[in-house]
């Protein structure tokens, strides 16, 4: 009995090295993995800058789109998605904070709840393609607001919807308790709870969802093309229910032509919306960061 | 009452007015109101989209039989005057891409997540997280431009029969897309397994590698699957970046160096061209907008279910 | 015995005036869904005097007190019985509302719970939600109330900084402050100590007893000790019941029932 013992555990030791090998072997393949993933990010950044700088002059803010590449701009586009995120803003922050609201502090835990809680969820797993059909159907056709601002401003609320909600819902969740009981102990009605009370408490929290969800509708593409904006805009919007273009669709539009030159401008645009987005990203991580002390 | 008795103070003599004035005023009431409307928005959204997609897809199949639809192997619908809708070629240029992206996706987002939870530094961690936020953040366009000016050249470098657009660089870099998706939810299911479960391993001799194949990866196994599914969910949805990449020939060979077009780049087709509203072409994107949401809602569902199903109790 | 109580509140309602209760328990109990965790509760509770409520945990003395201003009612499945009357007016009748009954019924917590705001803000909270806009009412009521809470001398030149930069006594007392701020009837305070070092713990003690005179207090704790420094009126629960209630004196020398006996010279609990 001993010696088999002592056979076996010598046999296990044996076989150490080669375990760890294989450990060292694996941990090799995923560290490649992972230096493999930020080389992607590094080169494709790389790329579109060196392609683009170079066109990023005072004239390329300043010009409308043109079929001579070197007098092309961007101007329309850019002010064009100011425009669109000036619906998109305050209609997505307003209905995804009213709807967490209702969801965490008013409604019943019964079956309506949870049966809205799992519709927003699955909203946000539809592709952004079909939302467009959705606006192109509700507000292009039904509400007659035509290719404009508003019905794609329209739609891009609603596709960013979820996110907001569930940011919102996530930042109310994580009111202590305490502070609202005191409110309430003080003869605060509900309302007055939530207005004082919760929300000023949660509101960086929803800033930090919120802006990376209006990000996101900044560089949407797929819904605008459906609504039917166009991409070869030569003036600037006067109204809401004016025709306009958008920063990628005027991307979309220099990437799908064939010479160089407009893939260089394309790749100009870029950089202009990544700035954008990298910016927007810098304000969410730094009010994360001011207010997660507390 | 014992308060008439003594002198009120000016905050109690307030009070008092607000007492008999009543508390609640009518916002009290009118407010959860309102806010139930503005949730009822979201439950519209979604009605809205179904209700959409079948009544337009409903006048499309007034125009062309559900028969043909489903079983005609060719998708021609600019054909003037003897147009074909076979979805097949559509969907299988969703799937090729698909299978591409999964293949590429699936194993370097695994690895990575098992790299950031079992493996890496605090350090590491701290640097791969914001890469991964930039990637997951780019938007579709971006990488849409990416692959046409940038893999599909190089892949063509490397394999001149590779046409201008194909499947292979717009799989790959749908692929890219996905992998943040894999790698933030697999890395959430895998470092949520109790420390102690990790250590219990260990302490037996294991190998960081067979604490995490043969312990850590199954109890999270459930996440992880969800990860997958909801990150293939993203790919089949995806329309920039074949739309861009991919050309728009409906093709129902397996031919992956060739144009193809996938549900959503058709889409894309019909709204930047000019098919007038009440065309049979016009409602054929419903029809093919509601087979892609089919899809779609088919794989959340299941994500849900499998997170669900086989949530793990620690 | 709970007969004791009943008998005490009967002697008292028939030799003296019955505006001197403030808060009358007939026959209250309470569930929690399955649970029943108040049974049949007799109380009257006098004005200008400190009553303490103790017992092991779980005996249902923090539940009672949360009914009193009906914060019970934010726990939901909640089911109640019988009758609490708040000056011989029904806590639970639908012509009294909650909101009235929190204003003129102040509460302290547990653990130190004031507002992310500004010591200033923080007092001035009550006074707003009840629309009182006066400048010069609200200024005076901070100031009244930081005095009456005996921390306006430590505060007073940072009375807008925030009130998370206080220490957790301060902080307990700011909260006493923002009660007091509405000058109301009753204080009910839910182990307020509990979460206090000794020396804090001691000034709340000594403000409880300079707070009697204007007001009338019921307070939950743990601590027997406490109770026996500061309360007037003792009432021992025990699962749910009310074991017996008497002056804080007969409780703690002269306990008429076995298990209080057993409980005040730590037998249990």
């Amino acid at each position: 009995m001993e010696n088999t013992a002592r056979v076996k555990s010598e046999e296990m030791v044996s076989r150490i090295d080669g375990r760890l090998a294989k450990n060292k072997v694996v941990k090799g393949i995923f560290l490649t993995a992972t230096i493999f993933t930020s080389i992607i990010l590094i080169v494709l950044l790389y790329r579109i800058i060196s392609q683009g700088a170079p066109y990023l002059t005072w004239d390329f803010f300043q010009n409308f789109a043109s079929r001579r590449p070197e007098q092309a701009g961007i101007k329309a586009a850019v002010i064009g998605t100011l425009w669109m995120m000036s619906v998109v803003i305050p209609t997505a922050a307003i209905l995804g904070v009213g709807t967490a609201i209702y969801l965490e502090e008013y409604a019943k835990k019964n079956k309506l709840t949870r049966w809205i809680q799992m519709n927003i969820s699955n909203l946000a797993g539809v592709p952004s393609v079909v939302f467009g059909l959705l606006g192109l159907t509700i507000f292009v056709r039904v509400f007659g607001f035509g290719n404009s601002i508003l019905a794609a401003g329209f739609t891009m609320a609603l596709l960013v919807l979820p996110v907001v909600i569930v940011a919102a819902q996530e930042a109310i969740r994580a009111v202590p308790k305490e502070l609202k009981e005191a409110s309430f102990g003080l003869g605060a009605t509900k309302w007055q709870t939530i207005y004082r009370v919760v929300l000023p408490y949660a509101i960086p929290g929803i800033a930090t969802g919120s802006i990376l969800a209006f990000s996101r509708a900044i560089g949407e593409t797929a819904p605008l093309i459906v609504v039917g904006i166009p991409t070869f805009v030569a003036f600037l919007p006067s109204g809401y229910l004016d025709s306009f273009t958008a920063l990628p669709m005027q991307i979309y539009n220099w990437t799908s032509r064939p010479q160089v030159d407009f893939h260089n401008l394309a790749a100009a645009g870029i950089i202009i919306l990544l700035a954008v987005l990298i910016l927007m990203n810098s304000v969410a991580v730094w009010i994360r960061n001011r207010y997660q002390a507390r | 009452m014992k308060t008439t008795n003594k002198e009120l103070s000016p905050v109690q003599q307030l009070l008092e007015k607000k007492y008999n004035s009543g508390f609640l005023n009518r916002s009290e009431k009118i407010i959860p109101a309102v806010l139930f409307l503005m949730a009822a928005v979201s439950v519209l959204t979604t009605l809205g989209i179904v209700l959409t997609l079948i009544f337009e897809t409903i006048t499309f199949f007034g125009d062309v039989s559900i028969v043909e639809f489903f079983t005609a192997k060719e998708w021609y619908p600019f054909s003037g005057t003897d147009p074909v809708y076979g979805i097949w070629p559509l969907v299988l240029g969703t799937l090729k891409i698909t299978i591409i992206a999964s293949l590429f996706a699936i194993p370097i987002g695994l690895a990575v997540a098992l790299y950031l939870s079992e493996y890496a530094s605090a350090r590491t961690r701290k640097i791969m997280k914001p890469i991964l936020e930039v990637l997951a953040g780019v938007p579709t366009i971006v990488y849409g431009f990416f692959a046409l000016t940038f893999i599909t050249p190089v892949l063509r470098g490397i394999f001149p029969s590779l046409e201008m657009f194909n499947a292979i660089s717009p799989g790959i870099v749908v692929g890219i897309m996905i992998i943040p998706t894999i790698v933030s939810l697999s890395e959430d299911a895998l470092s949520s397994v109790p420390e102690s479960v990790r250590q219990g391993a260990l302490a037996l001799g294991s190998t960081k590698w067979e604490t995490a194949s043969k312990v850590i990866f199954p109890a999270a196994l459930s996440g992880i699957l969800a990860s997958i599914v909801l990150g293939v969910s993203r790919a089949i949805g995806e329309t920039m970046i074949v739309s861009i990449a991919a050309g728009s020939t409906p093709s129902a060979s397996l031919d992956l160096t060739t144009s193809l077009q996938t549900m959503t780049s058709y889409i894309v087709q019909v709204t930047t061209g000019d098919a007038g509203f009440g065309t049979t072409i016009y409602y054929s994107i419903y029809s093919v907008g509601f087979t892609l949401f089919i899809f779609t809602l088919l794989m959340n569902i299941l994500a849900q279910f499998i997170s669900k199903r086989f949530r793990e109790e620690y | 015995m709970a007969l004791t109580a009943v008998n005490t509140t009967k002697n008292n309602q028939s030799v003296q005036n019955e505006e001197l209760f403030v808060y009358n328990t007939k026959n209250l109990n309470l569930w929690y869904g399955e649970h029943h965790a108040l049974k049949n509760i007799n109380l009257g509770i006098k004005e200008r005097e400190v009553t303490a409520i103790i017992g092991p945990s779980g005996c249902g003395k923090s539940t009672y007190i949360k009914t009193l201003n009906r914060m019970i009612d934010l726990v939901p499945g909640v089911k109640t019985t019988g009758q609490i009357e708040y000056r011989d007016r029904d806590i639970f009748s639908k012509d009294f509302l909650v909101e009235e009954l929190r204003t003129r019924v102040g509460m302290v917590f547990q653990k130190p719970n004031p507002f992310p705001k500004s010591i200033y803000e923080n007092i001035a909270f009550g006074l707003k939600i009840h629309g009182i806009k006066n400048k010069q009412i609200i200024t005076e009521t901070v100031e009244k109330s930081l005095r009456g809470a005996a921390l306006w001398d430590e505060v007073k030149d940072r009375i807008h900084e925030p009130a998370y930069g206080l220490s957790g006594g301060q902080q307990q007392r700011l909260c006493i402050a923002r009660c007091l701020a509405l000058e109301p009837d009753v204080i009910l305070m839910d182990e307020p100590t509990s979460a206090l070092d000794p020396v804090s713990t001691l000034k709340v003690e000594e403000l409880i007893q300079e707070l009697k005179e204007k007001y009338s207090i019921i307070i939950v704790t743990h601590n027997m000790q406490q109770a026996a420094r500061i309360s007037d009126k003792t009432a021992f629960f025990l699962n749910g019941e009310v074991v017996e209630f008497n002056s804080t004196d007969t409780i703690f020398n002269n306990p008429a029932d076995s298990r209080t006996d057993d409980y005040i010279s730590g037998r249990f609990g």
